[in-house]
Parts: C-alpha cells; structure tokens; sequence
C-alpha cells in the first residue's frame, strides 16, 4: 500500500496536501481506492462551498457500492475536479495524483487532528 | 466457507476472493470492467460449480417436472433441448429459477442457484413422496461447472478441448450434449454465445487450465452480474424471491397459464393478477450509479430498483426495476439517488447482447 510521506490522512480515508499557497489539495487513500475497487463515477463538490470538518461532501463510486468522501478539515472549495469524471482510472492507478477538491482552510488547527504518514501507517498494524 | 473445485487455481490466479452464498468464489481476476469486455468482445470463464445439478430419473421423472416447474417440459421434444423455467410455492412465489435439460425418456437433469440448491432438494423431496412419484432426485456435487462465454468461446473452446469440437460444434442455442465425460450445453448467463461445461470434479483444474492456455480469460462474479445486467437477465434472491410471482418479475414468459396443465402455484397466479412489474431503467451517461433498493418515484405509484449498475457497454447506468403496471416503456421516471432525484428513461431489457448496445 502507498502512503506517501508528504500528505495528511483522516481516518476516513482521504489525504489531504498543505500546498505551498496554504491551500488543501484532497482526494481518497490507495487503501480506499483498494477497497472500493474500479471507479464508474464520482460527485465532486461545488466551487464556494463551505464545508464543516468531516462534512460529507463528494461520492466515489464503483462497480461494487457508493462511497461518501469527507471534508478533512473546515474550509472554502477553491477547485473541484471535475475533468476526473473522463478519467475515473486514474483514481484506480494514481490516488495521490487524482485530487478531488482544493479548499481554503477556515481553521488552520484542523490540520492538527490529521494523521501524518507514520501515523497512518500505524493505524493499519 | 464452501469452497469449488477450482479454488486453489483462484488463489493462484491472485483472485479477489468473496462470500456469495455461503461459497468463497472470485469476485474478478484485477479488473471486473476488463473482464466484462473481454466477454463481450473475445471470450471469458467463470466457474460456476457452486451452482448445483440436480439428476431427476426415473419412469415418473416427466410427469413429475411438468408439476413442478412452471414452464411446460412438454415443450421439450428434442433430446438435449433445455428450458429456463421458475418453480413456485402454491402462492406463486418464486422459489428459485433454473435450466432443464431433457436428456431422455425418464432422465432429466436441472441446474439451480448455489443459495438455493438445499432448499430445492428439500422442497422437490417433499414434492416427490406427496405425488408418490417414482423419480430419484441426485445432487451431482461431484461435477464443476464453468461457463465459456464470448464470440470466441466456442472456438476456443475446441481449441483447448478438441475432443469435443466433432459432438459439440453444430449444437444449437439452449442445447446440451454428453461428450465423453463432459456435458457441454450451449447455454450461459451473459447475453453472449458460449458454452456451459459440466466436468467430474477433479478434473476441473486441468480443463480451466486448458481454457486459460487457449485464450480464455478467467472472470470473476463481478463481471457476471454486470453481464446478466445488460443481457436482461434476472437474479434469484435480487430480482425475484419467494415473496414476488415470476409476472412480478419479468418472467410471464416463462409461465404457462394457458394449456390445461397443473402446475405448483398455476391456481394463485391465474387468480391475483399483477400490480407490478419488471421493467429497465437507463440514466443518461455520467447520471450517477442506479442501485438494488433505491425508490422510484412514478405517476402510478412509487417502485424500487431490484437490480442496479454501471453498464460497461453501454457507458451509463442501467437497472432493473419492479414498477406499477401502468408504467410503460418510453415513460420518465425518476430515481432517489441520495438527497436527489434523478430522470431515469423506462426501456425493455436487454440493454446490451452479443457485444451491441440494444437500448
């Protein structure tokens, strides 16, 4: 399983990335990719939404079930992928480079509850 | 967990292995979308050896099927020929649906869902002594069954096992026929043509391995679901059940109700005519994913979606659905996806056979 050094993780599966701006890039976890299996679909949140920590806020969907993607921290949505849905596989093959929405953090201190790499890591031992 | 015959060729093939129905069986090989490509396209197996054929024989064995079974076994002339048919409860409920091949005079065999086959044993064993029949009903647990199904599966077929290409090549549709040791019926379960091998046991192994050698791609049961999807084909347990009749569940053409015949459930179905029935259900490309259970809303009254999903060949979602009778084909209804509602245009299944869309 990848789970690269530089990215955040909530326990719900999503990564989140600090950008150098100070914006959040997110997107789902190479073990939520695993286990959803090969992505039919997906719904992306709208641009100037607010979103709450641990809002839902996007639907990936595969062959097998629909899965809710959680906001990770409070923030504005700056960007959504929307070009994703022409690609879906991509979320298959390359999790970390298929982001779902970029947000402006309302609370720096959310990033705070998030789990590092390592910690991430752990939680699968 | 029951296991098949193949199970160890399944972990060493690094299938993704799961329940279904009580039999630790492969969900897909690593990709369930290719693997329902590459049977609409070139040819693919499954096995299907947790599914059970039931050998009935014997001096009563007709008699007693043609009560049995809501369709007519009379229509069964051709040695070989095979019938789809469902087998009620005196209410009319569907007990399980299944294949009948006529092999001769007083031997018939049937094939039944896995999650059923011990409650169809049961219930034929009860049927039996009732009618004081003179058929025995055999188990063939000792057979495996793997489907071959594509464009190619039945060259390939040959190819891999081409002793049975001189028995097996110029058999028709919804035909089988015993070569040698392996029953080869041009049957199947995903709206392309192919075969449905029944093999001893232990041999299993070495003719999926055959199969594989001659091109034939190893598909899980993920992709088989999709498949029957497309191909308008029902699922026990998802698009019928014991609680819904067949005239419920798109299989009034299965059932006889117009010759003379008795049969378990004619009387409750001839009395109580439908207020629901089967229809399909296309989303328009990238509407979202229709799914068993969701509600939908019509004119008429609401329904629910037995049977949803993503249709790999026709690039949107599709989905079976047991509406009022008043919906027609052509209508709009709409689906709740979540917290909303989505237009789902009304269709007559299939949606997709022999590699073309059809909707």
């Amino acid at each position: 399983m990848n789970i690269p050094d530089n990215l955040l993780f909530a326990a719900s599966h999503e990564w989140a990335k600090v950008e150098s701006d100070g914006s959040v890039t997110v997107g789902i976890s190479d073990f939520a990719q695993e286990q959803l299996g090969e992505l039919v679909f997906l719904e992306v949140p709208e641009v100037g939404r607010e979103l709450a920590v641990a809002e839902s806020c996007a639907v990936v969907e595969s062959v097998k079930a629909a899965s809710d993607v959680y906001a990770p921290i409070s923030g504005k949505v700056i960007a959504a992928n929307t070009e994703l849905l022409d690609n879906l596989g991509q979320v298959n093959t390359d999790p970390y480079g298929a982001w779902l929405f970029k947000l402006q953090p309302a609370n720096k201190d959310d990033l705070k509850a998030l789990m590092t790499a390592d910690k991430y890591k752990a939680s699968f031992a | 967990m029951k296991t098949t015959q193949l199970n160890e060729v399944h972990r060493a093939a690094g299938a993704k292995l799961v329940d279904f129905a009580g039999w630790e069986m492969p969900l897909h090989y690593g990709s369930q979308l290719e693997e329902h490509r590459t049977v609409r396209t070139d040819a693919g197996m499954f096995d299907t050896s947790h599914m059970l054929a039931i050998d009935v024989q014997g001096e009563d064995a007709r008699e007693f099927l043609i009560y049995a079974f809501a369709n007519n076994i009379e229509r069964l002339a051709d040695t070989g020929k095979a019938l789809y048919s469902c087998m009620l409860a005196e209410d009319g409920g569907v007990i399980d649906d299944l294949i009948v091949y006529f092999l001769g005079d007083e031997f018939y065999r049937v094939i039944v869902n896995a999650g059923t086959a011990d409650g169809d044993l049961a219930w034929l064993e009860a049927l039996r002594v009732k009618k004081g029949a003179e058929v025995t009903l055999n188990p063939r647990r000792d057979l495996a069954m793997i489907a071959v199904q594509g464009p190619n599966a039945r060259e390939k077929t040959f190819t891999a096992l081409p002793e049975l290409r001189a028995y097996a090549a110029d058999i028709g549709v919804f035909f089988g026929v015993q070569v040698g040791d392996t029953f080869v019926a041009r049957t199947g379960y995903t709206g392309e043509d192919g075969f449905e091998l029944l093999v001893p046991g232990n041999t299993a192994a070495s003719v999926w391995n055959k199969l594989a050698a001659a091109g034939v791609r190893p598909c899980g049961l993920g992709s088989r679901d999709t498949l029957r999807l497309e191909a308008g084909m029902n699922l026990y347990g998802q698009d019928m059940d014991v609680k819904v009749t067949p005239l419920e569940s798109g299989l009034a053409w299965t059932v006889d109700l117009k010759s003379p015949r008795d049969f378990v459930g004619k009387a409750a179905l001839a009395s109580k005519p439908a207020t629901r029935h089967s229809v399909g259900l296309v989303l328009p490309p990238k509407g979202g994913v229709l799914r068993a259970h969701m509600v939908v809303h019509t004119p008429a009254g609401d329904g629910e979606i037995t049977s949803g999903t993503f249709s790999p060949t026709l690039d949107r979602s599709i989905a079976l659905a047991r509406v009022p009778v008043a919906v027609k084909v052509g209508d709009t209804v709409q689906v709740a996806i979540r917290d909303k509602k989505v237009d789902a245009k009304v269709v007559k299944p299939p949606f997709a056979r022999n590699g073309k869309a059809l909707v």
